[in-house]
């Protein structure tokens, strides 16, 4: 169980931001963070890594304190044992891949969990190469893999796949879910892809000015529980037509572009970049805006 | 023939003063790159000092301080019995101290252009300050730390105010080639002096290439 209950004035570029979180995760789950940017997600993690200091409150792991300012306990990120994926990757560059998982390895640690990573994160081709020499997809999988190295108990990632195309994206999402599985960790994401989370996250916050909601089922929180469809997905608008009396809104789903007829009432409240999500009953498809 | 005795003397010196700059450059330009600190500016003021002072204003002072007869020269001399003053060790010193900017702004620099979630990232892996400062941190600003070095190596070739103020002009201790080229002058052997001025020169010139080499070009942003 992690218990993060703290309280941090950040200077936020729209001015001072009072983050106020109470969260509590169960072992074992992965929960995602929803926000605008620039909301705090960052700063809730980097707190949690010990990387930046709560003004106030404490953070409890597995009944470990490792963050209280009553009893002025605030651990070294040395002693937390979190997992953390940055959002630059943050690969050392003087190291080729396989010195970089080494290097996260404990004192007296041995090489099995590396191997053991190689071969679910797939980089047996990469071992030798430099950093500078991969491409992002590659980048983060060695990211990704470093992270687990040291067996942490708590894995942070902080928008892991943004900047990926959507194959390699779905690719790395199930390299994520194969190593949730594989080491029972409790995940913790920072995500803006509807689709990533509700493939990869079992809750979902939001943090919205810097008030963390509680946890809600990712599909439920998306599609708010208004529509029983058929099937049902999500996707981008990138275009609205008028054609005669109705209108053909294109959509970006998956990769491919979908055009979707709509009343104008449908239309009224959707505008272009809106995340939308597509529903169909027995015949015809609604379009619902999430975002 | 020259003596060649300046010039080994001047090298000695300048191999030396780097070397014990490197080690005490690194925890300083450290501390400079990371601290929040609120006397940090001022500590930057005085290690900054020695590029905008007069030569004579450093050797002046440190002349002051090293003399047996004020507190520091006297304690120097009777608890560790070293005299500064007017000795290879005083100039070793001195040049230290004169030629510190050289060493810790580049690596100061280097530091500060490394991402900080390098830093970050091998922190929360476990590691110590000191594993990433070796393992991590160092090794990824190789080129700024050869900079330093040349640097401070060419600086303190290049030293003639501090030296002649706190060192003097004593043959095989403290006459490095730069007062070799004066004292030849004055004695006007300006054969002698040009043999001097002229191998001084070609380093010189040879050691800031080699900079420009490595840095393509980049070392415009060096100090001066």
């Amino acid at each position: 169980m992690i218990i993060v209950s703290i309280t941090k004035k950040l200077d936020s570029p729209t001015g001072d931001l009072l983050l106020k979180v109470d969260l509590s995760v169960e072992n074992g789950k992965v929960i995602a963070l929803y926000g605008e940017s620039g909301a705090g997600k960052t700063s809730i993690f980097r707190m949690m890594a010990g990387l930046m200091k709560p003004d106030k409150g404490k953070i409890i792991v597995n009944n470990e304190t490792w963050f209280d300012s009553d009893k002025n306990i605030n651990l070294r990120p040395q002693q937390r044992k979190v997992g953390f994926m940055f959002q630059d990757y943050a690969l050392f560059p003087n190291m080729t891949v396989k010195k970089n998982l080494e290097f996260a390895l404990e004192k007296g640690q041995d090489k099995s969990t590396i191997k053991k990573l190689i071969g679910i994160i797939e980089l047996h081709d990469l071992q030798l190469r430099n950093p500078e020499t991969l491409s992002g997809g590659q980048k983060q999988r060695v990211a990704l893999a470093r992270a687990l190295v040291n067996r942490p108990k708590i894995l942070l990632l902080d928008e892991p796949l943004s900047a990926l195309d959507i194959k390699m994206r779905s690719k790395l999402q199930d390299y994520i879910l194969k190593i949730h599985d594989e080491f029972h960790l409790t995940i913790l994401l920072i995500s803006h892809d509807v689709g990533e989370i509700i493939k990869l996250s079992q809750k979902i916050t939001r943090l919205e000015n810097g008030k963390l909601a509680s946890p809600e089922n990712p599909f439920s929180f998306f599609t708010s529980n208004k529509i029983s469809g058929k099937y049902q997905f999500e996707g981008e608008v990138i275009d609205i037509k008028k054609e005669d009396v109705v209108f053909i809104v294109s959509l970006l789903a998956g990769g491919n572009v979908i055009k979707i007829i709509a009343q104008e009432s449908d239309i009224a409240a959707i505008a272009k970049g809106d995340k939308v999500i597509v529903a169909s009953k027995a015949f015809n498809p609604i379009l619902y805006k999430i975002q | 023939m020259i003596d060649w005795e300046p010039l080994i003397l001047t090298f000695k010196l300048a191999i030396l003063t780097t070397g014990i700059l490197f080690l005490v450059s690194i925890p300083v330009a450290y501390w400079l790159a990371y601290s929040k600190s609120r006397i940090k500016p001022i500590i930057e003021a005085f290690v900054s000092m020695p590029l905008v002072l007069p030569p004579t204003v450093v050797g002046f002072y440190l002349l002051v301080a090293f003399s047996p007869r004020n507190f520091f020269g006297s304690w120097l001399d009777d608890w560790l019995g070293i005299r500064l003053i007017f000795s290879f060790a005083g100039l070793l010193v001195a040049s230290v101290l004169y030629s510190f900017p050289f060493m810790v702004q580049p690596i100061q620099s280097g530091f500060s252009s490394l991402p900080a979630s390098l830093k970050e990232a091998s922190s929360v892996l476990g590691k110590s300050r000191v594993t990433t400062l070796v393992k991590v941190l160092l090794p990824n600003i190789k080129s700024s730390i050869l900079t330093g070095c040349i640097l401070s190596f060419a600086h303190t070739v290049g030293e003639f105010g501090v030296v002649l103020m706190i060192g003097g002009n004593i043959p095989g201790k403290t006459k490095v080639a730069s007062i070799a080229i004066y004292d030849e002058v004055e004695a006007l052997n300006y054969t002698t002096a040009n043999t001097y001025s002229l191998i001084l020169f070609l380093i010189a010139f040879t050691l800031l290439l080699s900079i420009y080499f490595l840095k393509g070009g980049h070392s415009k942003k060096l100090v001066p």
